[in-house]
């Protein structure tokens, strides 16, 4: 008992100091000398006292990401007296399933996909335990609706959502923008006169680059995509639809989305920007693919809001400066469908403190804690968030469209679809797609056959 | 026990090993005495020993064996069961032929081109004035793990398009010579030829030292023998040094095809399984632990188990043979 405590203090220690620096000293408000003596208590007499009581996360999040997560803990543990131990894995997505089958699973699991929320239900239909009355009417007050529909298995809530990422972004530089005079496309005609306009103009550059490299994950960059696409060409309804299968994978609507990427992806005129010819996309990480456009080599590259850890030390990322993000157009300029991703917490323990810190991390306390604990790189879809407490104008941006009442939001469909299909032959298949040049009507056909 | 088990720092973990040594040697001396007691039955001393390693075998052997023999016949969440369909799959689904293929390729190539590599080198660097050095220099790959190699190799044949800075090795040198840059790891089968090398760069330093103790291991009369006869370097090598060293090649061949056949490392760190480089090893796990498919991936394990076994009896067979010989 006594170590952790310790190591509690020092944590408190050290976000105090973060909070301190990233804010100029304007965070908490008296300032006090001694760590943690600036949270306020009264957003947590509802847990009640939960001195002495224990609650393990586990996650898929490890270091240096990890320690904003640890630190958005310490107001709920000065508070109510509980301890969170707190354990992240790469191998989180394999360990969790093995974790439940052998009876030792964490009191709270961060799934970051709903398709493995549905999995556990039906595989390990007794393990989880549906989120609680608090958590829940938090979920009901400061998230879209959507969140809530993606946290459930049949109607029962299992899953509280946590962190959220934008997908539909395509990011370039403003400053090279600036300079040839391009404009800022409102729709996807305009985005691909853009496209021809940028080849023509630099014949030594394209105008978009991709990877879709990613180790034994290959693929993902390339199914966001065609995600996207879909949900541009065939709507919101048909997304749905398509993504539980209850329209086949191979369906008209989705080829025609398809030939949409179809004419970027695999257009030797418009890829693959300082990277090589169409096939380069294959092998070029994921992580890489956007850097030519801070060379000039490319202009644009479709990737989520999360992309901007990829950059390269003091790159200015924001409006007008080396790099930022723009929308990535609907067919119209009043359709703003958003694709996007995030994460889940899944409670497998029925004790108060579990309930407690599963209401927590869906409440306006945290979220706010976390944005200011947190460097460059972290949203969540909570609208009582304060903007002002994340860091990067990117992060702001996403969240504006995130929690914009306006905004169709649609999670990731490959994080949606069975694990065969959406972290198997939706990756491969969309890998041969690029790398062998592979039929789009035989891709949806392969995927189609695979299906569950 | 809070502080054994939950070790954090390397002081820690150093404390908890010292802690497993010496509970190690002390449960062992007590075990020694104890047997040395001359009114022990032989029966008690018997399981004292070899209870334990019993245990140990069925317990973390032959139970999760037989468990994944069965759970080979079960669905993809091994909840029910399923006959021969995961079979069926594994031999007629395109993708997994190719894996099945690939580890064709694997297990041929690499055992051969490895024995025949360190083989050479051997003969050639025997008795030269710099042979330990030489010798040193090709056993290295083998202190690196196989992802470090993997790692390594991967920037190797990292691809840039030709009018840009290169970053890997093989496509510099294609611009240095004026030949266009390649993407080595994209198209099939070259790429599996080219993770292939990866591996005989790795294996042929063992090949090459335990050959190379074998050919020190021929007794000088018959070298002799076969000078005086006016044998040529030729023919001395190929009817005196490889006969003669016969049971170490075996070894040599059956110990790196059993390797090849487990690698998983080299495929997964390089391209992750993608262009149809997968191995069975490596899609066992993708299968298993990624997709979810945990029938099919314990099909892929219970296959790899099977075609392991011919070699392994084939290589204890030859080891009991060159054990009668002596």
């Amino acid at each position: 008992m006594r170590i952790p405590r310790r190591m509690g203090v020092v944590a408190a220690l050290a976000a105090t100091t973060l909070v301190l620096s990233a804010c100029g000293g304007d965070g908490g408000g008296d300032g006090g000398g001694d760590a943690g003596g600036d949270v306020d208590c009264a957003a947590f007499e509802q847990y009640g006292d939960l001195s002495g009581t224990q609650v393990s996360v586990y996650t898929s999040i490890v270091s240096p990401e990890d320690q904003p997560h640890i630190d958005s803990y310490i107001p709920f543990e000065e508070c109510t007296g509980a301890t969170v131990n707190y354990e992240g894995s790469r191998q989180f997505e394999a360990q969790l399933l093995v974790r439940i089958e052998a009876g030792n699973a964490p009191d709270v699991a961060y799934v970051p996909q709903p398709g493995l929320i549905e999995k556990i239900a039906t595989d390990f239909p007794d393990a989880m335990v549906p989120v609680g009355e608090a958590a829940e009417s938090n979920i009901d007050q400061y998230y879209n609706e959507a969140w809530k529909l993606y946290g459930s298995v049949d109607g029962t809530l299992y899953g509280a959502p946590l962190g959220a990422n934008a997908k539909s972004f395509v990011w370039y530089s403003p400053m090279a923008f600036a300079d040839n005079g391009y404009e800022i496309p409102e729709t996807w005609d305009e985005l691909l006169a853009l496209s021809d306009q940028i080849a023509a103009d630099h014949p030594d550059s394209k105008p978009w680059c991709a990877g879709i490299e990613s180790g034994d994950a290959t693929g993902w960059p390339a199914t966001d995509w065609i995600e996207d696409l879909v949900l541009r060409v065939a709507g919101p309804d048909v997304y749905d639809q398509w993504v539980t299968h209850e329209i086949p994978f191979n369906d008209p609507q989705i080829l025609e989305a398809m030939n949409l990427a179809d004419e970027i992806l695999r257009n030797d005129d418009y890829v693959n920007g300082g990277l090589g010819g169409v096939t380069s996309i294959a092998t070029t990480s994921f992580g890489d693919a956007g850097l030519p456009i801070l060379d000039g080599a490319c202009f644009m590259h479709r990737q989520a809001s999360f992309y901007q850890a990829n950059w390269p030390e003091g790159i200015d990322i924001s409006e007008n400066g080396e790099v930022f993000a723009f929308y990535l157009p609907g067919l119209t300029a009043d359709e703003k469908p958003l694709l996007g991703g995030g994460e889940f917490t899944v409670a497998f323990s029925d004790r108060p403190e579990v309930a407690a810190f599963q209401a927590y991390l869906t409440s306006p306390e945290w979220a706010n804690e976390k944005a200011k604990v947190s460097g460059p790189g972290w949203v969540t879809a909570n609208s009582e968030l304060d903007p002002a407490n994340l860091e990067s104008p990117i992060d702001q941006l996403a969240y504006e469209l995130l929690t914009d009442p306006n905004t169709i939001f649609r999670f990731d469909g490959s994080d949606l679809m069975p694990g065969a299909v959406g972290a198997g032959t939706f990756w491969s298949n969309m890998t041969q797609w690029i790398a062998e040049g592979k039929d789009s009507q035989a891709v949806l056909d392969d995927i189609e056959a695979s299906w569950p | 026990m809070d502080f054994l088990l939950g070790a954090d720092s390397s002081a820690q973990k150093l404390a908890v090993m010292v802690v497993a040594v010496l509970l190690f040697v002390v449960v062992m001396t007590a075990l020694l005495l104890v047997s040395e007691l001359p009114k022990m039955p032989r029966w008690l001393v018997i399981i004292a020993f070899l209870g334990p390693t019993v245990l140990l075998i069925l317990f973390g052997l032959v139970y999760p064996a037989i468990s994944t023999i069965l759970g080979s016949f079960k669905s993809g969440n091994q909840q029910e069961w399923v006959g021969i369909e995961n079979y069926t799959a594994v031999f007629t689904n395109p993708e997994l032929r190719t894996v099945l293929l690939n580890t064709a390729l694997w297990v041929v190539l690499v055992p051969l081109l490895s024995t025949v590599f360190g083989l050479i080198y051997a003969v050639i660097v025997d008795r030269s004035p710099f042979e330990k050095q030489a010798k040193a220099l090709i056993f290295l790959p083998m202190a690196i793990s196989m992802v470090g190699a993997g790692i390594i190799w991967k920037f190797v044949y990292d691809y840039k398009p030709t009018n840009r800075p290169q970053t890997g090795l093989m496509n510099q040198l294609l611009v240095w010579f004026g030949f266009e840059t390649q993407q080595f790891l994209l198209n099939w089968p070259s790429n599996t030829l080219f993770l292939i090398a990866v591996m005989v760069w790795i294996q042929s330093g063992f090949a090459m030292t335990i050959l190379s103790a074998a050919i020190k291991a021929i007794p000088d009369d018959i070298i002799e023998a076969a000078k005086l006869d006016g044998a040529s370097q030729l023919r001395m090598f190929a009817s005196v040094t490889v006969p003669s060293i016969r049971p170490a090649l075996v070894v040599v061949l059956t110990t790196i095809s059993m390797t090849t056949l487990k690698v998983f490392d080299i495929v997964y760190s390089m391209t992750g399984g993608n262009f149809r480089t997968s191995i069975v090893a490596n899609e066992f796990y993708i299968q298993s632990f990624r997709t979810g498919q945990r029938g099919i991936g314990a099909t892929l394990a219970v296959l790899l188990f099977v075609i392991i076994i011919p070699l392994v009896i084939y290589n204890i067979r030859q080891m009991k043979l060159s054990e009668e010989q002596r």
